[in-house]
Parts: structure tokens; sequence; C-alpha cells
């Protein structure tokens, strides 16, 4: 009798808010519907994607940078989304994909987080937060394969290890850990590849800003459903870095004089690329 | 087969309420005081990880005495409420109001139903924008809620612990006065005619609500747990 209190303790005793709503209030969480026979893969659900993300290291941390842009087939369902978010005090996440889904498990990741850091009172380990999206990610397995796919990009400061990491996803939730710089989204080719060309080791956040704001130019250039800056809209990039002291949002002035340098220096180029 | 005695329910209750004041009054006292720059939350406590001070909340903390296993639960329990409730609603839909009425259902429920009432006595602590719209709510073993003003005291001393932070409280005090008059009332009296010796940094568990968190510290987590450097710093 008393073994068995003891273990029904134990057993409820969680620090994770997404066990608690599995187990109390399964119908809170993003993944727990499932829609069997009602979306069929030949017709998928119309809703609005969010396109790209690319995240690299530079030398006090990481910096994560996302379009503005969200699509539904060939329609700009919006320009002002934002893609990047913090998830605490030393990580950020970006998501590409089906935009509801990503911004409700946005939402719960960030929870996640907050919850075990009151109940347990110290932060989890930054591999412990990789390792926690990625469960989020497996949930969503059933909504992916009727097409409703969320792919995240998470960067973070390791406060132990005092360095910068990368971690990118596949709809699976298989979780690996990138190195250098890494893109998602449907432009993600196109960034990658100016990346390839721009990043350097050792560079300053200023430096490592440019280069964001440089491969989303590219990735906007030629996919369609990334949007490029927009300067009528005084729309630009979303992007947050992230070192010892903590995640920070670059302010808009700074942003709008990164992409204006870049619009700038492209037209008195003057070249088809 | 023996019989039980009849035991009114007047005895019954006044019973269960002596055996949890008794516990209690075991403890060491805990104090909550509202002032200009927030709220400032003062426990004497030894123990540098078994905490008496939570945060549930952006805005919201939680404060306790008596045993450690029963308010660690409803801490918990507190926790899990407001998350569920902000994640399901929005952020803002979290107050200290609804949080005090659950606890005060459950430490109801536990003090008539269950074997034994919890030994323990809570406070939930709200940080408004300005000074009129914090809120401190006391909640006893039997469940009863009461709405304080200006500061809570709980715990074995809290008569003589109370009187010394009565004289010594106004509105304007900053974060470092809060703290002191809190350590004043917590300092045990001296036997003979010396003054009673401070209590040390390491015997104290101190944690703040910032009022002005999102301007000083740029997050809307207001509330912030003191470590003995910090507690020395704010208090020289």
């Amino acid at each position: 009798m008393q073994e068995s209190t003891a273990n029904q303790v134990a057993a409820n005793a969680t620090s994770s808010f997404t066990e608690h709503l599995q187990r109390d209030r399964p119908e809170l969480l993003p993944f727990s519907r499932s829609f069997s026979g009602s979306a069929s893969a030949a017709a998928p659900v119309q809703v609005p994607h969010a396109t790209t993300i690319v995240a690299m290291s530079y030398t006090d941390g990481v910096l994560m940078a996302g379009d503005r842009r969200a699509t539904m087939g060939n329609v700009i369902a919006s320009r002002h989304i934002e893609k990047v978010f913090p998830a605490d005090r030393f990580s950020v996440l970006g998501i590409a994909g089906t935009a509801g889904i990503a911004i409700d498990l946005t939402r719960l990741f960030q929870v996640e987080l907050e919850h075990y850091e009151k109940i347990e009172g110290t932060q989890l380990s930054l591999e412990g937060k990789a390792n926690r999206l990625g469960a989020m990610i497996r949930g969503n397995l059933p909504m992916a394969l009727q097409g409703l796919a969320v792919v995240p990009l998470f960067a973070g400061f390791d406060t132990g290890a005092n360095v910068g990491r990368l971690f990118s996803y596949d709809v699976t939730g298989g979780r690996y850990e990138e190195h250098e710089h890494h893109t998602v989204g449907s432009g993600s080719v196109f960034a990658r590849g100016a990346l390839k060309k721009l990043w350097r080791p050792n560079l300053t956040a200023a430096e490592a800003l440019s280069v964001a704001v440089e491969s989303l130019y590219d990735a906007a250039d030629d996919d369609s459903a990334t949007g490029g800056p927009d300067t009528v809209r005084q729309l630009w990039p979303v992007v947050y870095t992230v070192d010892r002291t903590g995640a920070r949002r670059v302010p808009d002035a700074e942003l709008s004089a990164a992409s204006r340098n870049i619009i700038e220096s492209r037209t008195i180029a003057g070249r088809e690329a | 087969m023996t019989q039980q005695f009849y035991v009114s329910p007047e005895q019954l209750m006044k019973d269960r309420a002596d055996f949890a004041r008794k516990g209690i009054a075991r403890g060491r006292s805990v104090v909550v005081i509202s002032c200009a720059d927030g709220i400032a939350l003062v426990a004497e406590n030894p123990s540098p990880s078994l905490h008496k001070i939570g945060e549930i909340y952006d805005k919201i903390a939680f404060a306790a005495v008596g045993k450690y296993n029963e308010f660690e639960s409803l801490r918990q329990a507190g926790v899990r409420y407001a998350d569920v409730r902000g994640y399901s609603y929005d952020r803002e839909d979290v107050t200290a109001r609804g949080l005090a009425s659950v606890y005060a259902q459950s430490l109801g429920a536990v003090f008539t139903a269950e074997q034994k009432p919890f030994e323990v006595e809570l406070a939930v602590a709200e940080v408004g924008p300005t000074q009129a719209d914090d809120h401190l709510y006391r909640l006893t073993f039997d469940g009863s809620i009461a709405d304080e003003h200006s500061f809570v005291v709980m715990g074995g001393q809290a008569e003589k612990v109370s009187s010394a932070i009565d004289a010594g409280w106004q509105a304007s005090l900053g974060f470092a006065d809060a703290v002191r008059l809190a350590l004043k009332g917590l300092t045990p009296a001296a036997d003979t005619d010396q003054p009673p010796t401070p209590l040390p940094a390491s015997a104290l568990e101190v944690a703040v609500l910032d009022r002005r968190s999102e301007s000083s510290r740029g997050t809307r987590r207001a509330f912030r747990r003191l470590n003995d450097a910090d507690i020395t710093a704010l208090l020289a």
C-alpha cells in the first residue's frame, strides 16, 4: 500500500509542461488532434507556410534570422509574420513549415522551458532543450504525414561549455547538431549557397548580421516564398543574437542600415546577381 | 470489538486546527513586504536549495512556512495552474486572485476531508504597475484567505516580527530598506543587554518582484532571487 503511494507520487512528479498537458489537458496540445480521414494526401489543405530561416555562429555566440513572408499556395498570406522567437534567456528558435502549428509549438516550447526552470529552480541544459524540442516535433509526426509539417532550427548559448551551438531537425524529430551555419525552409538552398561564400570563422556580430541579411536577400531573389527587405513598408528580417549575456533582438535601425547597404552595393554593381 | 468514542464536530475541527498551528509555529518566519520598488520576500532559511520562496508566474510569487513536502507540492501545483492558464488563455489572464482562490479551495478540502490537515501557511503576492495595484494574499491551513495590504508575516514568531515591521513600514521604502526592515523583524532578540547580532546573508533567502522589470532588466518576469553576494551588496 505504502509502496504504491510512493510509486504514484513519483509517477506524477514531472517537470515537463508537455507531459502535464498530455496527462491532464491533452486537448490543449497543438498536435493532439487527429484529422484521420478528413484530409486526404491527394488534396493537402491550404494553410499559411512560413519560409526561410538562416542561423550561423560568430565570435561571441550564434545568430538567427528569418524573413517576414508567409505563403499560401501562390498567395502571400502575410508580409509581417515573425518566425524567429526567443525560447528562453539563452536560446532562440526559428520555424519553417505550417505557420499555425509552428507558432503554437513555439509557444508550448517557451512555456516548457520556463515551467522546468520554475519547478526545478535551475535552467535546462542546452542539450536538454534541444531534445525536448525534438520530442515535440516527433509528436507532430501524424500531422506532418498529412502535409502539416513543422521544421524548426534551434540555436543557443551553452553556458557550461561557453560556446554557441546550432541544432537542426527533421519531421520525425531527428536532432542534428550543425556547425558553422545552417538554413531551413523553402529558400534554404539559395541561402545556403550564399552562406557558403559569405561565412567565415570569427565574424563579429555586425559582420554576421550583414551576412545573414545578405543570404536572406539571395534567398528572396530566387525563391518566391521568401520575402526580401521591404523599403516601402519598412519591413526588415527578424534577427536575434545569443551570446554569454543572453538573447537579444537586433533593433530595426541596425537591420534597416544593413539591408540598405546590401541593396545599395548591389545597385552600384548593377549585375545580374 | 471496541466502541468508537463520540467526538463532536467542534472538537474535531479544534483538534485539527491546534495540530496545524503547532506544526507551523515550529518553523522560522517569512516576511513579504510591498514597497515602492515592488515586493520583497524575505525568509530565514539556512538551506541554499530548499526554497520557501518561489516564482509562480510573470508578476506572481509564492512564500510559505510549515512542512516542506506539503508547501512544495502546493507550489508546484500553483506553477502548473498558472502555466496551463497562461498557455490556454493569455499571459495577462493569470492573476494572484485566481491562484489564491484555488489554493484556498485545496487547503479547505484537505483540512476537512484528509486524515491530517496541511501544516502550512502561504502568501501569494502579485506586483502591479503601481503600489496600489499590488496584491498580497495570506492563506492559512484551513483554507481561509485574507487580502492584506503593505505586508504579510507568517511562521513561528509572526506576532513579534509583525509588530516590528508595522512600526517601520512606509509606502516609500526601496528594496534595500524593505529587506533591512524585514531583517530587523526576523533577527532574534538578544538575551542580555548586547545588541542582537544580525542574521548573515547565508542564513537568509531573499527574492524580489521587480515593479519595473520590463524597463530595468528587459523581461516580463518580475521575480528575481538574490544570492548571498546580491544580499550583501543590497544591504551594504
